[in-house]
């Protein structure tokens, strides 16, 4: 189910706290990375590393909003929309996403190359509005600067 | 002032081991331990130090309740989670002066008698965490981490914990059953983590800008760092400012700074020279502010007497261009979505505050909904198990408080007068 260093990350993460439960926010975030999505494959195998039990799993990854309990685009853009991004026009990027590539909130664009988060801050307020596309932050956002940095991710 | 904590920042290789080494950083645990714990605890008491996470319990006084319990092993966690919206003043620490709170969280964890501390990091910041980890293993390799640290037989090791997306996180309890593996949700209280915290076990958390005054506390000594800051709540702080600002960002500041300084010196004034309407101080989750009140200092105990909270320090600051009601709309939409669900006047009353915000908004309220906008936030204000829903209630109690008028006005005229 995982590759090798995958299987060798957990065993290291589990050493690392005094309950191999503690080990499960870690734990999946290893079986995210492998597949891109927490498949319930993934989480039954999480369940059997960390010898418990899969509904546990489940009710812990579907609490967190970083966490993605079903597939997404090969990139995932994280907008924020909160109030120092809305207050400098995130919403009007968001009907842009919309109106451009037919990118709903929380849905993915029909070649599966983008997913759309609405996120609830992202520590990005001085450079609002910002988002996350993977893990690279962009700041002072707007339509023109979102067409040109969506281009790289192609 | 001389930046304690942002110090250095500017340089690029700030993050690095040898720089910091070269401003004199991990002096200050060598100093340390030459000192007994209980001098350590001692010293940051007489300090003043107040907790920079929102709530500016006294830091000493904290250590002072978990030292004083005979369990063991103790932990300390760091609280890294800065979730509050609007808030980024931990960032630059993190990402840009991570030795200074590794020597920070070595100093406490000696003073407390902890070997283990997790840093709890906030998800949404991947770099931080790379930097991080790459910061402890450098101390690691000289020995400021270990079995045996700088051979005086100290034991402390460090581990950095990635959240994953859940603002109720940065509450110290929630944050405790997160890090066990667990949805993070608050537990009640007492007992208090000092006491039964990770594992069970007497417990320490702190915030990233708490554990981060520690090394110059002790550099300095209690006296000389009281000096700095207003003589309640004295030390440097970091205030982050955002919104319709000339110049958003971060800055360091003696505690107490004057709101109006930090909106009109500091960060350069209202953007293109607009009036201010509106100021959040410390985070969505404190009550705003009207133009008349920002003549207050920015300390815990003066934010307070001006009806609002210190909370984190960071300042949302909103021109004449924005409608009140949609912020708070969102606002609360964010409390809806980020309520754990674990009481009930939390969870049900945050999507009833949102919804009846939600059709203000839209031009469909009626009459009598200010009146249940503040019925419904007064059974929420002190009767949920964490302040997540005191603080959605009095932002709602706040906005309305100040600008009643634009809420009757789009219940009366079906839209908004502001934005179309």
């Amino acid at each position: 189910m995982f590759s090798e260093s995958a299987i060798k990350e957990l065993d290291e993460i589990r050493a690392r706290y005094p309950t191999s439960r503690a080990a499960l926010l870690p734990a999946l975030y290893v079986a995210q990375r492998e597949s891109g999505w927490l498949s319930p494959d993934a989480m039954e195998y999480v369940a059997q590393v960390l010898n418990m039990p899969k509904a546990v799993v489940r009710g812990v990854a579907s609490f967190y909003a970083m966490y993605k309990c079903r597939p997404m685009g090969r990139h995932l853009i994280q907008l924020c929309t909160n109030v120092s991004c809305m207050i400098l026009g995130a919403e009007r990027l968001v009907d842009f996403l919309k109106n451009k590539y037919g990118l709903e909130e929380g849905g993915t664009t029909s070649d599966g190359m983008f997913s759309l988060v609405i996120m609830e801050c992202i520590g990005g307020c001085d450079v609002a509005p910002s988002m996350l596309v993977d893990s690279d932050y962009y700041g002072n956002l707007s339509e023109e600067r979102i067409v040109e940095i969506l281009e790289r991710y192609k | 002032m001389e930046k304690v904590l942002l110090k250095n920042i500017e340089n690029p290789n700030s993050h690095e081991i040898n720089e910091y080494e070269k401003i004199g950083g991990y002096r200050s645990i060598r100093k340390a331990l030459e000192m007994q714990p209980k001098k350590i605890i001692e010293e940051v008491k007489k300090s003043g130090l107040k907790g920079r996470g929102g709530a500016g319990f006294p830091t000493g006084m904290k250590w002072a309740f978990a030292s004083a319990d005979p369990k063991f092993p103790k932990y300390l966690l760091c609280n890294a989670d800065e979730g509050e919206p609007g808030t980024f003043k931990d960032r630059p620490i993190l990402e840009k002066n991570p030795h200074l709170l590794i020597e920070g969280m070595v100093i406490s964890g000696y003073a407390l008698g902890a070997q283990y501390g997790y840093i709890y990091l906030r998800g949404e910041y991947p770099d931080a965490k790379d930097i991080l980890n790459r910061a402890i293993k450098q101390a690691y390799n000289k020995n400021y981490l270990g079995d045996n640290i700088l051979g005086r037989g100290i034991k402390f090791h460090l581990v950095v914990h990635q959240g994953a997306g859940a603002y109720i996180c940065g509450e110290e309890t929630a944050l405790i059953e997160s890090l066990e593996g667990k949805r993070g949700q608050p537990r009640i209280k007492p007992p208090f983590p000092v006491n039964v915290g990770a594992w069970a076990m007497p417990t320490i958390v702190n915030n990233v800008e708490t554990l981060s005054n520690i090394p110059f506390i002790i550099e300095v000594g209690s006296d000389a760092y009281s000096k700095i800051g207003s003589p309640e709540c004295p030390g440097p702080k970091i205030y982050c400012i955002s919104g319709h600002v000339e110049r958003p960002g971060v800055y360091e500041l003696p505690m107490g700074t004057r709101l109006r300084d930090l909106i009109y010196t500091h960060a350069g004034g209202i953007k293109g020279g607009r009036k201010l309407k509106a100021v959040i101080p410390g985070g969505i989750s404190t009550p705003v502010l009207p133009p008349d009140a920002i003549d207050c200092a920015m300390d815990f105990v003066a934010m307070s007497k001006a009806g609002s909270m210190l909370g984190s320090g960071a300042v949302i600051v909103m021109d004449e261009s924005v409608c009140m009601v949609k912020v708070c709309y969102r606002a609360l939409k964010f409390f809806e979505h980020e309520s754990c669900g674990k009481c009930t006047p939390c969870r049900d009353g945050t999507g009833w505050l949102r919804k009846i915000l939600g059709r203000i908004e839209q031009g469909e309220g009626v009459d009598g909904d200010i009146e249940l906008l503040l019925d419904v936030s007064n059974n929420i204000l002190g009767k949920t198990f964490c302040p997540l829903g005191d603080g959605a209630a009095s932002v709602v109690i706040s906005m309305v408080k100040h600008f009643r008028s634009e809420f009757e006005e789009h219940i009366k005229n079906a839209k908004c007068k502001i934005q179309n």
